[in-house]
């Protein structure tokens, strides 16, 4: 058996030395970093122009920001000096749509350049950008842009006949699409290219003044119940995008850097755009789909020093058996890190072995806009765990139960709800348009993040699991509520019930209890319907894996779905009382 | 295209149908890679690869997997593995 802890040399403590790290946490202040990138407080800031225009101001301008390797092998390398233009571009575009500061700017792409160009571009005015993931279908882009009355959409032709052009009348608030060809199809109906406008505009500086708490991200995430959640984030998030980079992942200002992230969910925007550009370090963006060769061959040929990916990516990489790495060195690679989901031990020490470097863990959330408990370059790693609270984070284990007040578990082992003391810069400042809801992540200056964990007598943190249904699939976050609507609207079904089943890849894949109407016949063909209406609506990254017919679901007296009893059937374990279940169920239905 | 590429292609068509039932077969252009037109994550692609296991009894290996981007790279490199009128 492999031993519980991975002890650090110097030399693996002697890049990280030099933010402090959780060793020099006294030294550490959040004034401290803005002083660092020349933010006064109460001054101007925007997340674009110190990852952009900040460099290409700089002796720097001429080093390379991404390189972006094309499916089809092709590789481009775009500079600061490159990516201020191209964003500026961008950033006069959207000024003579007449966007204003404040206005939301959806984004809707596999990873090109385009995407990053617009993201930062749109910044750079002011605009709110919602980075959706590629592979969503209609319903998903259809609430998202609906809910944030978003008034400019970039995406691909491809992705735009597929999934969005069906969908324009119910849009009202989006003024402009803005297509990148990716078909040779030409001009579209009520739709403008995107090469086109960026040719006409001017480079000229498109920067609008921002202030710290300005709003500059929306990050959508999922709960059990009602419509995905906005989390909004503002320009001062980029301190935590800053000091991140350098104390969770050991990045340095020289260093080619991967993170594997699509920039459809929040790490990728926060650790695939923003915090290597602050950084000023080189990024790889691969625009292919996940496949083992080939990422070994970028790790290998790209010489990658700190890799930042995630838990289901790494057991593909297992299952793929270590022959696949045989031949292959990676004498480059200093740093990586982990983030999804939990990691396993197994694969902590997978990385060890086979890559020659341990997987570090870390924990955060759409929430927290970055990195908040990590293990660390300078810290000895016990597989398994999500490691300590970063500098500047002060995390507790508390107990949270309806009716109660929120207090503070100081007994090591002991589980409860992980809560963060707020202040940090990239907290967010809101749910788009639900108050209420912002308003019970919070017990005085503690924000609930919903994860149980556990600390030990260390300060390590070890996660147990969710206090609610949410479904985390391949490191997604899915709402149960958003699926279970789409196979409600199916003709043929009178009720939906969607569990997270446990999967030895994607950590959890989702599943869903279908009851069907009266007298209609269950037989393989409808399943087969069902399943294709929802890939259809929801995409394959929200839809169900698998569906079940079932006679009924059990539920609470108040009527909720018991999708704990539906999940505890699913894995043959004992159902236990279901009167406990349910007052259990209506506890948390007052939470 | 022989008789028995012909075959592996409509059963490589119905078990991607079968995991992604909302596609047209009749849509998906043969030498352009699969994935970029119709929908399938990863563990899609991971049921693919098992129901073809199961279905015409060919692994295919993670090193391979740059060999099977499109649907006429897949009947190629299966045809390959399939001995000549083996399939019923």
């Amino acid at each position: 058996m492999k031993p519980a802890l991975i002890r650090k040399l110097f030399a693996d403590t002697c890049t990280a030395a030099v933010m402090g790290n959780q060793t020099g946490d006294a030294e550490f202040s959040w004034a401290a970093v803005g002083r660092e990138l020349g933010v006064v407080p109460d001054g101007e800031i925007n997340i674009a122009q110190l990852a952009v225009d900040r460099h290409a101001q700089s002796v720097h301008a001429e080093k390379t920001a991404f390189r972006f390797l094309g499916a089809d092998g092709s590789a481009r390398n775009v500079s600061y000096r490159e990516l201020a233009k191209l964003t500026d571009r961008f950033g006069n575009v959207l000024k003579s749509l007449g966007l204003e500061k404040g206005d939301c700017v959806f984004v809707l792409c596999g990873r090109i350049c385009e995407l990053y160009v617009a993201v930062l571009g749109a910044l750079k005015i002011g605009a709110v950008v919602s980075p959706l993931f590629q592979s969503f279908g209609p319903e998903p882009i259809r609430s998202r842009i609906a809910q944030a009355a978003g008034k400019v959409l970039v995406t691909t032709t491809s992705a735009y006949q597929r999934k969005v052009a069906a969908l324009r009348p119910e849009l009202p608030s989006l003024q402009h699409v803005l297509l990148v060809d990716d078909l040779g199809a030409g001009s579209i109906a009520d739709t403008l290219d995107l090469h086109a406008l960026l040719r006409a505009a001017p480079d000229t500086p498109a920067l609008v003044p921002t202030g710290r708490e300005d709003p500059a991200l929306l990050h959508f995430t999922s709960g059990t119940t009602g419509l995905p959640k906005g989390a909004i984030h503002i320009h001062g998030a980029v301190l935590t995008h800053y000091a991140t980079a350098r104390t969770a992942l050991d990045l340095q200002p020289d260093d080619v850097f991967w993170c594997t992230a699509d920039p459809g969910w929040v790490t990728g925007t926060s650790y695939g755009i923003i915090a290597p550009l602050v950084l000023g370090v080189t990024s790889i963006v691969d625009e292919a789909d996940f496949n083992p060769l080939r990422w070994i061959h970028i790790l290998e040929n790209e010489r990658v020093n700190v890799w930042y990916t995630a838990p289901t990516a790494i057991r593909l990489l297992m299952k793929a058996g270590p022959e696949l790495f045989a031949g292959h060195r990676f004498p480059d690679l200093r740093f990586i890190a982990s983030v999804g989901e939990a990691l396993n031990p197994e694969a902590v020490w997978w990385g060890q072995d086979v890559l020659g470097r341990p997987i570090h863990d870390n924990w955060w959330q759409s929430e927290t806009g970055g990195i908040m408990i990590a293990n660390t370059a300078a810290l000895d790693i016990k597989p398994g765990s999500m490691g300590r609270p970063l500098p500047g984070i002060t995390a507790h284990v508390v107990r949270h139960q309806a009716g109660e007040p929120v207090t503070v578990i100081e007994t090591p082992d002991t589980v409860g709800e992980l809560a963060l003391v707020t202040g940090w810069p990239s907290m967010f400042r809101g749910y788009l348009n639900q108050p209420e809801r912002y308003r019970e992540c919070f017990a005085g200056h503690l924000y609930l993040t919903g994860d149980l964990v556990r600390c030990d007598a260390d300060g390590y943190f070890w996660f147990v699991g969710r206090s609610d249904d949410v479904i985390k699939s391949s490191g997604h976050l899915i709402g149960s509520f958003e699926v279970e609507s789409v196979l409600m609207e199916y003709p043929a079904v009178a009720e939906a019930g969607v569990i997270g089943k446990p999967d030895a890849l994607a950590g959890e894949v989702i599943k869903a209890f279908v009851v069907l109407k009266q007298h209609i016949e269950q037989n393989e063909d409808l399943r087969l319907e069902l399943m294709g209406h929802a890939r259809r609506r929801l995409g394959a990254a929200v839809a169900p894996k698998e569906i079940a017919f079932v006679p009924a679901l059990p539920h609470t007296r108040s009527g909720k779905i018991m999708r704990r009893l539906l999940k505890a059937r699913e894995l043959g374990l004992p159902e236990g009382d279901s009167s406990t279940l349910e007052q259990a169920e209506a506890q948390r239905e007052k939470k | 295209m022989s008789q028995q590429q012909e075959q592996i292609r409509t059963e490589v068509l119905a078990i991607v149908k079968r995991l992604a039932p909302e596609i047209d077969p009749t849509k998906i252009i043969a030498d352009k890679p699969l994935r970029t037109q119709i929908d399938l994550d990863s563990m899609d692609w991971l049921n693919v690869l098992a129901a073809i296991h199961e279905k015409l009894g060919v692994d295919i290996p993670e090193s391979d997997y740059g060999k099977v981007q499109t649907l006429d790279s897949i009947v190629a490199y299966l045809a390959g593995k399939i001995p000549a009128g083996s399939l019923e």
